[in-house]
């Protein structure tokens, strides 16, 4: 389909103040009588607080207050707290001090005394797992997103059956199956079995997550730093104890959260609180980079044991997936099970068992990252579907092909629809790209110690979801207001997503003013800007925001100039009538008629169904223009799946255990690309992050101290520009989805997951088929693996170096 | 304990360094010799090491610049790593030190970075950098000691109570080069071998190198010895840029006719010092150079290693450093 906007590049408004440095990232915010608040970490993993000390506190000059657990809101566990008595995780803030300078702040919290009692603690959730092992928390170990805390113990038999080196399987959390698992594995020509670990990691956002507030009026004004707008409202006004129109939250700009900045998080209120407590008066709390690592949620690890029948052409008839999964000590976030449906949609199994159990440990809070669960499971399955492929005799992209989903494909437990997917195009496309057919010949090829590795992998995330509100207005200016609710993450999405208004309209681009990253700018209800959902969720809205926006716009014309709306087209800054088109009206005309008729017109009325937050936003923008708002109830049956895959080209240096990565073609099934660009940036940043993930992002625990030993972007092994090839081959598919207006869906998450996936398939490539069964695969593992010398490591161990 | 925010100090800038030298005498145990700040700043910021009194060597001229002397060159202790990187007579008659300096950290940290900071500084080991009090930061036990530690960059030799390593790149150039420390006090001048400025847990465990509190390292001298000779210098780390050696080789040989007439071989990481290979200097001297010696070389290289916890693989790679820095220099 032709459009005018989607499709085409642009540069979004907010380029040009991240570029000369005058965007305000929420640490940039300043106000009259502005003071500090630090807050006072945890020493210890898992403790409970038995006395605050603050007497030497109070004689810092510049000392005004302390706020502890105890004058804060709690909520039931495993949520996590704003403050706690009982911290669970080195790092978990048990206090926070404000007081006139950040630096007698920091001084304040330094002089508190605190008489700590150690609790039993644990990093390994197998450990945990084992009879009367330590739990993270006093009452349990096992918990997630709508699973209770509870307390399940595996028996000694579990483990002894199992032995050191295979993943022990006990009592699961959860399950699913379809199929005929057991008779499937029977009819299966190869069956492989591995036992794999893949390592947490912190998110290592380049902005920590500083917040500052003050009160005025009964409201809390807060400026954070998040990866969403309006979705934070009803959990973040929840953290500070008021009702949601209560609060005022700006966020314009954030410096990156990669699933972390997602929601709402309890520690963003903590200058809310202190602020109360000094009646109003506005707090700057500042996190540092080894503060973000403990609380800045990180991605979880898994324990896994994987079983796959194959046919003789390389068809999955079965798998049976058993996942462990490590999940800090509080809710954390649901990897274990998107690790099932991550396999069910990109191998499309026959058969299929999944088991899980998420497991606590006293390690840093965990939350969704890029991909949570999906990737870890495309990195640590693909270098076992090539193993299955050199046992079968087959190609590395024959074997993804026949496997892969297409428009039928069906996934999860319950087996239900997709809504397009074009895995298969992405596999021809990028096998072409990369010129597969000449490059697998270099497979092996030696030079002195460095061997060439080639591989391929697939990922998935879900790419959007429906049935949340889009609000725009034109004002009597004629300019189109797209109220954007969405977030700006950093991916410009909020600016691409508005253009499907502008294009639903024919407007001009630059007659559009995207209002957002303010309540007070009238923002409508939408998700949050994560799960790479905002593509397809906000081009939905914004969508059906400008449809009303039309429709109004024709019935004021058919009223003012005669005829039925039907008669009327919009276009670029005016509606018309299609038969004679000398009668019409401007746009800026009709946004005055549309205040002077009120009701619907100018928001004065709107849909019954529209989420309170929408309802609010639109009532504070009505009767200044031409109101469009929508609930999006457009037509969406099944999951919208984002399938990306990757082809690398490694040389690996078997004396050193470096790896080189020689070439590198990503290709995208993600619909229609809204912005090109942007697309492209996108595919190529979480490619890099895919490196990280596979070659040397991990969480490090001492397991007798609980301490982390990966703080900071030095430790934390963040790839840098020269661990990266200096270009990249990406392209998408370009098929779209006919369940969204524009044809487009997420693209965000799975790219890391198959970059990681690729690199590993790649290395494993190089050295033979070598197994590792490991994420990430770093030097001292290549060279041992070269040297034919054991692992440092057991195959189970977690957290470790 | 919370970190990044440095506690206050007294800031000393003198321009010559009599007057640093009067500054630190004064301070005592409470003085801080600064050179580029990068190490520095580090610990200041995590609020570790919390020093009264910081001197910052940086407005003494006459602490920086390279200089070609009559037996050799003498770089001051101040001259950033860009610079020895860069400098020609360096590149054409040291290029050990010139490759090595140019292996260090990242172009912003060598730009900043002195050559004197560089060899001074502290060790990375994780445990002391969290500002556990351990027995380097004047503790009575090892955090890094344990039988479930997480040792991957600890040492592999000679671990004494403390099993910390050197992470300097430029250290085991300056070993193999032969070069002369030049230590300034208040009592006067003295020059010592590179290879004995570096000191283990052993000789004094609160330090890495012979410098104590009011010292200042004011130049570093390279003799001609070496000058010219085939060098050979690889680092491997984790990342490409900004990172610390897991182990790291330097090697200068003197070859006549394919056979190796002398050779000084120095590998870092794999001990609190730069660790001096004279085994493979005995072993390669008179040898032809080529793979079967340089296989031996590195089989010799990595006896007496006692792995710790997630190192073991310290032990093939100083075996393939030590063999490629004979075979392919």
């Amino acid at each position: 389909m032709a459009y005018n906007l989607i499709g085409k590049d642009f540069t979004p408004p907010d380029v040009l103040a991240k570029v000369t440095g005058k965007a305000k990232y929420a640490e940039d915010i300043r106000a009259d009588g502005m003071v500090f608040c630090r807050i006072l970490g945890s020493p210890m993993p898992h403790a409970k607080v038995r006395g605050i000390d603050d007497s030497e506190a109070k004689k810092v000059k510049g000392f005004i207050a302390i706020l502890t657990a105890d004058e804060v809101p709690s909520f039931p566990p495993p949520n996590n707290p704003i403050l706690n008595n009982e911290p669970r995780f080195v790092g978990e803030p048990i206090l926070a001090v404000a007081a006139e300078t950040e630096t007698a702040a920091v001084e304040a919290v330094n002089r508190i005394k605190l008489d700590l009692e150690p609790l039993p603690f644990v990093t390994d959730p197998l450990e945990s797992l084992f009879p009367r092992g330590p739990d993270a928390r006093t009452n349990g170990n096992v918990a997630n997103v709508r699973l209770k805390l509870q307390q399940i113990k595996w028996t000694a038999a579990d483990f002894a059956k199992a032995g050191d080196n295979t993943l022990p399987t006990g009592k699961p959390a959860e399950q699913w199956q379809f199929g005929d698992l057991d008779g499937n594995f029977k009819k299966s020509h190869l069956v492989l079995e591995e036992t794999f670990v893949t390592a947490g990691n912190a998110h290592n956002s380049m902005e920590p997550r500083t917040a500052m507030a003050y009160w005025k009026n009964g409201k809390c004004f807060l400026h954070g730093s998040a990866q969403s707008q309006q979705f934070l409202i009803f959990g973040l006004s929840r953290f500070i104890g008021i009702k949601p129109l209560q609060l005022v939250y700006s966020g314009a700009f954030c410096g990156g959260g990669f699933g972390s900045k997602g929601g709402p998080y309890a520690e963003m209120s903590i200058p809310a609180h202190m602020s109360k407590k000094l009646g109003g008066r506005a707090v700057m709390m500042r996190i540092s980079r080894e503060e973000e690592h403990y609380i800045g949620k990180g991605r979880p690890g898994f324990q896994g044991k994987v079983k796959i029948g194959f046919r003789r052409d390389g068809r999955i008839l079965a798998c049976d997936m058993y996942i462990v999964h490590e999940n800090g000590p509080n809710t954390g976030f649901w990897d274990f099970r998107n690790a099932g449906t991550s396999f069910s949609i990109v191998f499309q199994p026959e058969a299929m068992r999944w088991q899980g159990i998420s497991v606590l440990t006293n390690t840093s809070v965990r939350g969704p990252q890029r991909g949570p669960g999906e990737n870890q499971t495309a990195a640590a399955m693909e270098p076992i579907i090539a193993q299955a492929a050199r046992k079968l005799g087959l190609d590395q992209v024959a074997i993804r092909r026949i496997n892969a989903p297409d428009n039928s494909a069906r996934i999860g437990g319950k087996q239900g629809p997709v809504t397009s997917a074009f895995l298969k195009d992405a596999l021809d496309q990028g096998a072409k790209l990369f010129d597969w057919d000449n490059k697998k010949k270099e497979s092996g090829k030696r030079n002195g110690s460095k061997v060439i590795g080639i591989g391929v992998g697939s990922a998935y995330h879900a790419g959007g979801a429906n049935g949340f509100d889009g609000l725009v207005r034109i004002t009597p200016d004629g300019k189109l207001h797209v109220h954007n609710g969405a977030g700006n993450l950093g991916t410009y999405s909020y600016a691409a997503t508005s253009r499907a208004a502008a294009e639903a309209l024919g407007a001009k681009w630059d007659n559009v003013i995207i209002e957002r990253g303010d309540t007070r700018k009238g923002l409508p209800f939408v998700l949050g800007q994560f799960g790479s959902n905002s593509t397809y969720t906000q081009t939905r809205t914004n969508w059906v925001a400008a449809l009303d926006a039309k429709a109004k716009l024709q019935e004021i014309a058919a009223m003012d100039l005669g005829g039925a709306a039907g008669d009327y087209d919009v276009t670029d800054s005016k509606v018309f009538n299609k038969a004679d088109p000398s009668k019409s009206m401007s746009w800026a005309n009709a946004a005055q008629r549309a205040i002077a008729l009120g009701g619907k017109f100018s928001g004065k009325e709107m849909p019954k169904d529209l989420n309170p937050i929408t309802k609010w936003a639109t009532a504070s923008i009505a009767g200044t223009g031409l109101i469009g708002v929508a609930k999006d109830k457009l037509p969406k049956k099944g999951v919208v799946p984002a399938l990306v895959t990757a082809f690398v080209k490694v040389e690996v240096d078997t004396e050193t255990g470096k790896v080189e990565v020689l070439d590198h073609v990503e290709v995208a099934d993600c619909g229609t690309a809204v912005h090109p660009q942007s697309l492209a940036t996108q595919i190529k940043g979480g490619a890099v992050m895919g490196y990280g993930l596979a070659l040397g992002e991990r969480y490090i625990y001492d397991p007798k101290l609980g301490i982390s030993g990966s703080i900071g972007f030095h430790n934390a092994k963040v790839p840098t520009i020269l661990d990266i090839p200096s270009e990249m081959t990406v392209a998408h598919v370009g098929k779209p989805d006919t369940s969204n207006p524009v044809g487009a869906k997420g693209v965000g998450e799975p790219v890391q997951g198959a970059s990681a996936a690729a690199i590993l398939v790649a290395i494993s490539d190089a050295l033979g088929g070598h197994m590792f069964n490991r994420v990430p695969v770093v030097p001292d593992m290549i060279i041992n693996a070269a040297a034919g010398r054991p692992q440092s490591h057991k195959p189970l161990a977690v957290n470790t170096q | 304990m919370l970190k990044d925010m440095m506690s206050s100090f007294d800031l000393q800038l003198p321009t010559n360094v009599a007057d640093a030298l009067k500054i630190l005498k004064k301070a005592g145990k409470d003085g801080w010799v600064m050179g580029g700040g990068n190490d520095s700043l580090t610990w200041f910021k995590d609020r570790v090491k919390q020093p009264k009194t910081v001197v910052d060597l940086s407005g003494i001229s006459a602490l920086k610049g390279i200089r070609v002397t009559a037996d050799g060159v003498e770089i001051g202790a101040l001259t950033t790593l860009t610079e020895v990187v860069g400098n020609a007579t360096i590149k054409s008659k040291f290029a050990l030190l010139a490759d090595a300096a140019g292996q260090v950290a990242s172009p912003q940290i060598r730009n900043t970075g002195t050559i004197g900071g560089n060899v001074a500084q502290d060790t990375r080991c994780w445990y002391y950098r969290g500002g556990l009090p351990c027995y380097r930061a004047g503790g009575n036990t090892c955090f890094a000691d344990t039988p479930s530690a997480m040792n991957r960059e600890h040492t592999i030799f000679n671990a004494d109570r403390c099993v910390a390593v050197s992470n300097s790149d430029i250290a085991p150039a300056l070993v193999a080069l032969d070069a002369k420390m030049v230590i300034q006090n208040s009592g006067g001048t003295a020059v010592v071998d590179a290879e004995k400025f570096f000191i283990g847990p052993a000789v004094d465990i609160t330090r890495m190198t012979v410098l104590k509190s009011g010292d200042i390292l004011t130049a570093i001298r390279i003799p001609n010895t070496w000058a010219g000779a085939t060098f050979y210098f690889e680092k491997v780390a984790d990342r490409n840029v900004w990172d610390f050696p897991l182990v790291n080789v330097a090697a200068a040989m003197k070859v006549a006719g394919g056979t190796i007439q002398d050779m000084r071989i120095v590998v870092g990481a794999v001990e609190a010092v730069p660790k001096r290979l004279r085994v493979v200097e005995d072993l390669v001297k008179g040898q032809k150079k080529g793979a079967d010696v340089a296989k031996l070389a590195g089989k010799a290289a990595s006896r007496g290693a006692k792995p710790l916890n997630f190192n073991h693989f310290k032990i093939p790679l100083i075996e393939n450093l030590v063999t490629r820095a004979i075979r392919d220099a």
